[in-house]
């Protein structure tokens, strides 16, 4: 067990809480809270592995995409914000229409 | 050194726990508002965590994207849907579908966790990866930072590819309406007085970012996110664009970074023979024109993302 480890089961983590809250919750923003904290914990799992080189300095290619992935999450989660808003302007809520039927 | 070592791990443990804590409660907490408070506390978090990783340059992004920008329209959108009448739309009423009081989703997830576990222990303690080869051609390539001769010269296509798809997120809020902002005209004069003397301060440091990216952390996109949060600031603090400024002009700031790299990439395809093949002696310089370009267009466009709808439409609306 080195500190590598440690980070990439804490990435493992953060993957199976985003997960989790992704399927039971109704709520969308709470979804999209969900999707952002497993794209972390995929982020930190790619980084953690990039430090194996066994030298100095880490793997840049990794960094270099988990950089390019970080503006396109925060890209994506605005265009998502906007469709839920759209959503709850038409629909008056801001759950899904399978989740609201049994919710009921 | 083994107290060093053991302060280290110390400082990893709280690291961890405290990340996979804020993540537990931003995920689970009733109030919405508490859990976005919560999750860009973890965003802070995450930052310090790259730190250790030594990723300064991804920690210089997630700081000011990550833990800022993404808090931000989190926050605005909340707003809106609170602005809406219907109580439903923010209490979350009624979990879900019937297995969300089941254990059923623990046990579907903690399988996947305990694979991937599996999976990362099992993984071999040395792997180089492309360090060698980036190693090797980084003298090559016109800058010293390893990750910026990754993001814009070794693979140059991914970064040109990611302005594109920033682009296109935005014209997917503009098509959709976006949101409009509710904030009130009168904003506080501390926050007025702030974001004044906070402007050209975050100018420096996004030219200082740009600029030191060739050879320490830093570059386009951390210097475009702190241009990015000046906007957000400007609107916060009650500041429109002109009229006059919303058309053309937002415009030209949108796309001046995809079409300076498609023009470099098209030059580079007809001179050297391949896309984005920098030439050695004016790899550096090419780089900062297209990282400057870069930069502007990824402020704007975070800038726009916050301010949401179409600006034409704001304007008719006020």
């Amino acid at each position: 067990m080195t500190a590598i480890h440690l980070y990439a089961l804490a990435g493992v983590g953060l993957f199976t809480l985003g997960l989790h809250a992704l399927i039971v919750h109704a709520h969308l923003l709470r979804k999209i809270l969900a999707v952002n904290v497993m794209g972390s914990g995929v982020f930190l799992l790619l980084v953690a592995l990039a430090r194996r080189t066994g030298e100095a300095l880490p793997d840049a290619v990794p960094q270099a995409m988990v950089l390019t992935g970080i503006v396109v999450a925060i890209a994506a989660t605005a265009l998502a914000l906007v469709l839920i808003l759209q959503l709850a302007a038409e629909t008056g809520r801001a759950t899904l229409p399978d989740d609201r039927r049994e919710s009921r | 050194m083994a107290a060093l070592s053991s302060l280290a791990w110390l400082i990893d443990g709280l690291l961890v726990v405290g990340l996979l804590w804020l993540a537990w409660r931003a995920l689970s907490c009733r109030d919405l508002f508490t859990a976005i408070v919560l999750f860009i506390a973890f965003g802070l978090l995450m930052a310090l965590a790259w730190v250790r990783l030594e990723a300064p340059d991804i920690a210089l992004a997630e700081a000011a994207i990550g833990a800022g920008l993404t808090g931000a329209l989190l926050l605005a959108a909340l707003a809106r849907l609170q602005s809406a009448d219907a109580d439903e739309v923010i209490t979350e009423r009624g979990a879900g579908r019937w297995w969300s009081t089941s254990p059923l989703p623990w046990l579907a997830v903690s399988a996947i966790a305990v694979g991937m576990g599996y999976v990362v222990m099992s993984l071999p303690a040395a792997a180089p990866g492309l360090s060698h080869e980036v190693a090797t051609h980084l003298a090559a390539s016109g800058v010293g930072n390893p990750v910026t001769a990754v993001l814009l010269n070794f693979r140059g296509y991914d970064t040109l590819l990611e302005l594109m798809v920033l682009l296109l997120a935005l014209l997917g809020v503009w098509s959709l309406g976006g949101m409009p902002l509710h904030i009130d005209t009168h904003p506080s004069p501390v926050l007025d007085t702030l974001s004044r003397q906070l402007l050209p301060v975050l100018i420096l440091v996004a030219a200082y970012l740009l600029w030191a990216g060739a050879d320490a952390p830093g570059g386009a996109f951390q210097a475009g996110a702190v241009l990015g949060a000046a906007g957000v600031l400007l609107l916060l603090a009650g500041w429109r664009l002109r009229t006059g400024l919303t058309r053309l002009p937002l415009r030209l700031a949108l796309i001046v970074g995809p079409v300076t790299f498609v023009i470099v990439a098209a030059v580079t395809l007809l001179v050297e023979g391949q896309l984005l093949a920098f030439p050695t002696e004016h790899a550096g310089l090419l780089i900062l024109i297209v990282e400057t370009a870069a930069m502007l267009s990824i402020g704007a466009t975070l800038a726009a993302l916050f301010m949401g709808g179409h600006p034409d439409n704001q304007q008719v609306h006020r």
